[in-house]
């Protein structure tokens, strides 16, 4: 038999392949489509009305307040979760892990259908809370991205390190704000970075829960539906900017503690 | 000074774990103030959680710790004026060398005396200033020798650095006492050895008590003051160094300090005691016909020309460690080690002495096995986490058994002993181990294991309820070895409990 043999090199053709034709190539589209106008010229024109129409601008501003809020409701739920879970002597923590991982192996369209139901009991008219509704139903999407980077950080935290803080003087608020916090960062900055980039652009949420608000998500669906390649690539381009920038920040954060990427699901 | 210069004081401390593992049962010890006191013990045998309990990470199950006369058992570890070096460490990896050593100065509060407007002194308590903090954590940086450390991230520096970081950052708070919990446990040979002398030198400067857990003795007997050894949670022997070595008070901490030679022997006369054939004299006294424990240290017996010595033997083997030879002689079915700085040719005869006061008796702990049982519907009985053949005829003088298992008196009462408590007694030479772990009647690890010159005395424990077998066997096991244990069925002996006794089961 012929010995099938590799070099390293060799070894990584399969993923550059992948990498070319879906990452790259769809890269280099978006990119000739946000400079170029409708009959293929390069143009700055889609660039400029980008900026100067308070529509679009308004709507990129709205899409990060909506995802500031999200994550932060996220973090201030899934912290004392995720706390209590890798903590505790609490013998049923599994259970309680479980209830919520669940709703993530149940449809997404599914889930946020449910949902709207119980808020339309909840509230009458869904439609008078759109800012409300789309936190709660992100919220609710993206719970389980923020509790498992903090609960795998909790969970690896050294218990010895605890027991050493209360050893030197520091009663159990001192302990948790001046060794658990500081070191459960890497967990908090991956979870924030899981939750915050989508409930950016998921406006599926958001239609399925008949908002008629716009984030930037909604935005490129529309102009795509419209055909208008050139203007939808453009602020597809602006959210990469944007999130390119968030990651450079927060790896910046979390790169201080090397080991702590690994909370990462 | 008050009642007692004792810094701390541990009295009939026990924990017990999830409810019925015992951890440390009936502690007593207490502490003089600046002392060096290390805990020395095989893994698992108590020395950390005692230690945890005085730092206050465990809260005792019952007893008493004193520090200075005051009851401490329930106070939290923030509240005692103890610190911990531990033994992975555990510095803050997200501070620098510095922010980990001015962690405790930077919560202390201290008492300080103020003037208000009316010209009334009062006292508050106040933050240490960021000069007395700088001042101090130079000061704990001079004394491990590291200075010039403070802005290095704790992840860059070696094991042996990290240590005295760690040092430095319980030293800092001025304790009253330092716990060490196997600090140099995570440290190569030579640096340990180094960072023995360094803590000793440390301790000396320092004037604070040291309370040090190892498991090494080599490092106990090098650096303390008072040795507690401590085996399966209870306190065999607390003395100083020299005592612990030249007076073991039983075969455990013989064999478990440094090396012994341990025989079983009888005494036959008014300091005179008899084992390996032949008579010795002794300095410990003890009735005669008594069986005790010989132990002999390996450089306490002298070569001498055949005939001059109380023994003779053949040389098995002579292996050069550096200062001296380690001799085995073969003396019948005997062995016997000796450590001598001459050698002697292998395969030769040689005599042997050993003056009086090399020889340490002890009392024997273990010559019989002792158990609750209870009788089973087969005439069979059931302890140490076991069933076993015997013969139940024995309870009743001159009884037999019918052919349905009803036992009938010499009266010729019938009885069914279904259930009934018995006293349980083996000899520990009628217990044969077996490799085949289901062939016995009970079957448990290998905890422990004493060469006795012809023979091993091991003992067994089993997993369920931890019942220990005692028994002797020539023949070279390891510990841990899962192993069955068979008792003849004539070797077991069986009583009837007293009436009462029978009532409280």
């Amino acid at each position: 038999m012929k010995k099938l043999r590799f070099n390293r090199s060799q070894l990584c053709i399969p993923y550059a392949v992948f990498l070319i034709l879906f990452v790259i190539a769809p890269l280099i589209v978006i990119v000739y489509y946000a400079f170029t106008n409708g009959q293929g010229h390069i143009t700055f024109k889609n660039f400029a009305s980008f900026f100067s129409s308070t529509n679009t601008l308004g709507t990129l501003l709205y899409s990060f307040s909506l995802a500031i809020v999200t994550t932060l409701v996220c973090l201030v739920i899934a912290y004392p979760t995720a706390y209590i879970l890798a903590r505790s002597n609490f013998k049923k923590k599994y259970v309680l892990l479980m209830l919520f991982i669940l709703p993530m192996w149940i449809n997404f369209t599914l889930r946020i259908t449910a949902l709207k139901e119980v808020l339309s009991v909840l509230e009458g008219n869904i439609s008078k809370f759109p800012f409300l509704n789309s936190v709660i139903g992100m919220t609710y999407d993206f719970l389980p991205f923020m509790i498992l980077p903090l609960y795998t950080s909790l969970l690896k935290l050294d218990k010895s390190l605890l027991e050493a803080a209360s050893d030197l003087g520091a009663n159990k608020l001192t302990v948790f704000l001046r060794v658990t916090l500081p070191l459960s960062v890497p967990g908090i900055i991956s979870g924030m970075t899981m939750v915050l980039l989508p409930s950016m652009t998921n406006y599926v949420v958001l239609d399925m829960l008949y908002n008629s608000t716009y984030i930037m998500g909604s935005l490129i669906g529309s102009y795509f539906s419209a055909y208008d390649w050139n203007n939808g690539s453009l602020i597809s381009l602006v959210l990469l900017v944007i999130i390119f920038i968030v990651t450079l920040v927060t790896n910046r954060f979390s790169d201080e503690d090397s080991n702590g990427r690994g909370a990462l699901l | 000074m008050g009642k007692s210069e004792n810094i701390i004081e541990l009295i009939d401390v026990k924990k017990v774990y999830d409810g019925d593992t015992v951890a440390v049962e009936k502690f007593n010890l207490e502490v003089k103030k600046g002392e060096f006191v290390t805990f020395l013990g095989p893994s698992g045998c108590g020395k950390t959680t005692t230690l945890r309990m005085i730092a206050g990470f465990e809260l005792p199950t019952s007893g008493q710790i004193l520090l200075n006369g005051e009851d401490i058992s329930n106070l939290p570890p923030n509240k005692r004026p103890v610190n911990t070096v531990f033994q992975k460490y555990a510095l803050f990896p997200h501070l620098n060398v510095y922010e980990n050593i001015a962690f405790g100065l930077r919560l202390k509060r201290v008492e300080a005396t103020f003037r208000n407007d009316k010209g009334d002194s009062y006292t508050k308590k106040i933050k240490l200033t960021k000069a007395e903090i700088d001042k101090k954590v130079k000061k704990a940086l001079e004394i491990v020798d590291l200075e010039g450390f403070e802005k290095r991230s704790v992840s860059t520096l070696s094991g042996g650095q990290q240590q005295r970081i760690a040092i430095a950052r319980a030293i800092v708070n001025e304790p009253e006492i330092l716990l060490l919990d196997e600090p140099l446990g995570a440290l190569d040979l030579k640096m340990r050895k180094e960072m023995q002398i360094e803590l000793k030198n440390m301790h000396k400067r320092l004037g604070i008590t040291f309370i040090y857990v190892t498991h090494d003795q080599e490092e106990a007997l090098t650096m303390s003051d008072k040795i507690v050894v401590i085996n399966d949670g209870d306190i065999q022997q607390i003395g100083t160094p020299t005592e612990i070595y030249n007076e073991p008070v039983n075969t455990f901490v013989a064999d478990f300090i440094g090396e012994s030679n341990i025989f079983n022997g009888t005494v036959v006369g008014k300091l005179k005691v008899k084992f390996c054939g032949a008579t010795f004299d002794c300095l410990d006294d003890y009735e005669i016909n008594q069986l005790v424990d010989v132990v002999v240290r390996p450089e306490d017996i002298k070569i001498c020309p055949v005939g001059e010595g109380q023994l003779k033997g053949k040389v098995i083997s002579s292996v050069f460690k550096g200062v001296h030879y380690e001799i085995t002689v073969g003396i019948g079915k005997y062995e016997i080690t000796i450590q001598s700085t001459q050698t002697a040719p292998v395969g030769g005869m040689i005599g042997m002495r050993i003056e009086p006061d090399g020889i340490h008796l002890m009392q024997k702990v273990y010559t019989v096995n002792k158990y609750d049982g209870v009788i089973t519907k087969t005439n069979a009985v059931e302890f140490g986490d076991g069933e076993f053949e015997c013969d139940v005829t024995q309870l009743y003088k001159g009884s037999h058994l019918d052919e349905e298992g009803y036992l009938i008196t010499a009266e010729g009462e019938k009885i069914d002993l279904t259930g009934v408590a018995v006293d349980v007694e083996v000899d520990t030479h009628d217990i044969i181990m077996t490799d085949d772990k289901d062939a016995g009647g009970a079957q448990g690890n290998i905890i422990s294991m004493i060469y006795k010159g012809d023979h091993y005395r091991y003992i067994v424990r089993t997993e369920e309820n931890e019942e220990d077998y005692v028994l002797s066997c020539p023949d070279l096991w390891n510990t841990g070895d899962l192993v069955g244990i068979i008792i003849p069925k004539d070797k077991i002996k069986l009583s009837l409990k007293p009436a009462e006794g029978e009532n409280a089961r």
